[in-house]
């Protein structure tokens, strides 16, 4: 009998956060095992756990998954977010790995050097508003429909929502002039599980703090 | 009557050649428009065929496809070069996924200043032969087949013959001590539209040069 998946990364965003909205989304109860120091790591690496010595892995269906886009397909796939043939699983795919882009860089943001973070975010306003959110908003105004793909909910709802929300916590008024979005992000944080995420005391984590910043400098040193 | 895929590009490698790879393995003729000027690449723009004003494009079967992961998921779809259930997609979502990571380094070292680019190419050779390909030998021997996933060709086992040939351009006996790799590069480079694939005259193109990073500079303006 299949258990809850086991999630192994540091008690951070990192590339880890996408995978917890995307379960949670799809209402799967997943546990952690967080990494606090390196020979955490070095006991991940040394038992065979990590294909290509990297986290995150989540222990999913009794494999071990990493590629965190490998990990999201299968997540997707499994639970019915991605589209109903490969004609919409390919605007799913174009639509998530847009987000994947700009997500990499607000999420890799907190770790940055301090005398590169100036620029970065200005990157990532300049990208979010004039490049990332101008596409979106597009996409939902060429359909006028409730999602971007398929008229249902699918990976790249979630991905997208999620994305809104940490690019906001950068930009106050990033949103500002994208009306769907912002209506696309209300009706998907509406949804009951989605919701749920979204309280205090979910596994969701809070933006990458100083703290969580030393703690895996240490662990990936 | 399906319409040959289009693929708009500048002339080499970059982001498109896994592409490029996969079409011609799985036997489809496609057609190329080469960027070559800031002019052109403004017009696809406003066109409005550029979702996120970046290239990659890939026109086909109607839908202007941006996006290398997309479009390489999608035509490993199409041609069943994907596995044959969501288990065997996984593992050659896994294992693509870690070969395109290495590639990804080769393809960004043109454009770092010449100490950067040394230190890459290094890194990368490093890399494949302590990380990535140890792996993927280790999966030939626990299996004993003559691919990587579920017995048949799949977009994995194309992607790594890919990586191969290119770490061996910066380091030709990097496979030296990968014995089942040496045999699946010779095996997978025997299977008749990637040995044609191989030939001088096809679509493969060439290791970047200055000229390359030049015209890709003034494309796309950095």
């Amino acid at each position: 009998m299949p258990g809850k998946p086991v999630l192994h990364y540091f008690n951070g965003r990192g590339r880890m956060e996408p995978v917890r909205w995307l379960l949670a989304a799809a209402g799967v109860e997943f546990e952690e095992k967080f990494l606090k120091t390196r020979d955490d790591l070095a006991r991940l690496r040394n038992d065979g756990s990590l294909m290509f010595q990297q986290v995150p892995m989540a222990e999913v269906d009794g494999m071990k998954l990493v590629q965190t886009k490998a990990i999201l397909n299968y997540i997707a796939s499994k639970y019915n977010l991605y589209g109903k043939d490969i004609k919409e699983r390919a605007l799913i795919d174009m639509y998530s790995e847009g987000v994947a882009d700009l997500e990499l860089m607000v999420l890799y943001f907190p770790h940055m050097p301090p005398g590169e973070k100036d620029a970065a975010l200005a990157t990532i306003k300049d990208k979010a508003r004039n490049r990332y959110f101008p596409a979106y908003e597009k996409v939902l105004k060429s359909h006028e429909q409730d999602y971007l793909v398929g008229n249902r909910l699918s990976r790249a709802d979630v991905s997208l929502v999620e994305l809104l929300y940490h690019v906001e916590e950068l930009d106050p008024s990033a949103l500002a002039n994208f009306p769907l979005l912002e209506a696309l992000r209300t009706r998907v944080s509406n949804l009951p599980t989605v919701k749920k995420f979204l309280q205090p005391g979910s596994q969701r984590k809070p933006f990458d703090d100083a703290k969580c910043v030393e703690s895996t400098k240490t662990i990936f040193s | 009557m399906e319409t040959k895929p289009k693929l708009y590009y500048f002339h080499g490698r970059g982001r498109m050649e896994s592409i490029r790879w996969l079409l011609a393995a799985a036997g489809v003729e496609f057609e190329e428009e080469f960027l070559e000027t800031r002019e052109q690449y403004e017009k696809l723009q406003k066109d409005g065929r550029l979702l996120f004003d970046q290239v990659p494009l890939v026109e086909i079967d109607g839908m202007p496809l941006t996006q290398s992961r997309a479009i390489l998921s999608y035509l490993a779809a199409k041609y069943n070069l994907y596995g044959k259930d969501l288990k065997e997609r996984l593992r050659i979502d896994m294992y693509a996924d870690g070969t395109l990571d290495l590639m990804l380094m080769i393809a960004q070292a043109p454009f770092k200043p010449p100490k950067e680019k040394e230190e890459s190419y290094a890194l990368v050779v490093k890399r494949a032969k302590t990380r990535y390909f140890p792996v993927f030998e280790k999966i030939l021997k626990d299996h004993g087949e003559d691919f990587l996933v579920g017995n048949q060709l799949s977009w994995a086992d194309i992607q790594l013959l890919e990586a191969i040939l290119m770490v061996e351009e910066l380091s030709a006996p990097v496979l030296s001590d990968f014995p089942l790799l040496q045999a699946f590069k010779t095996r997978i480079s025997n299977i008749p539209t990637i040995k044609k694939f191989l030939q001088p005259g096809s679509q493969r193109k060439p290791p970047p040069d200055a000229h390359y990073v030049e015209v890709v500079r003034n494309v796309l303006n950095f």
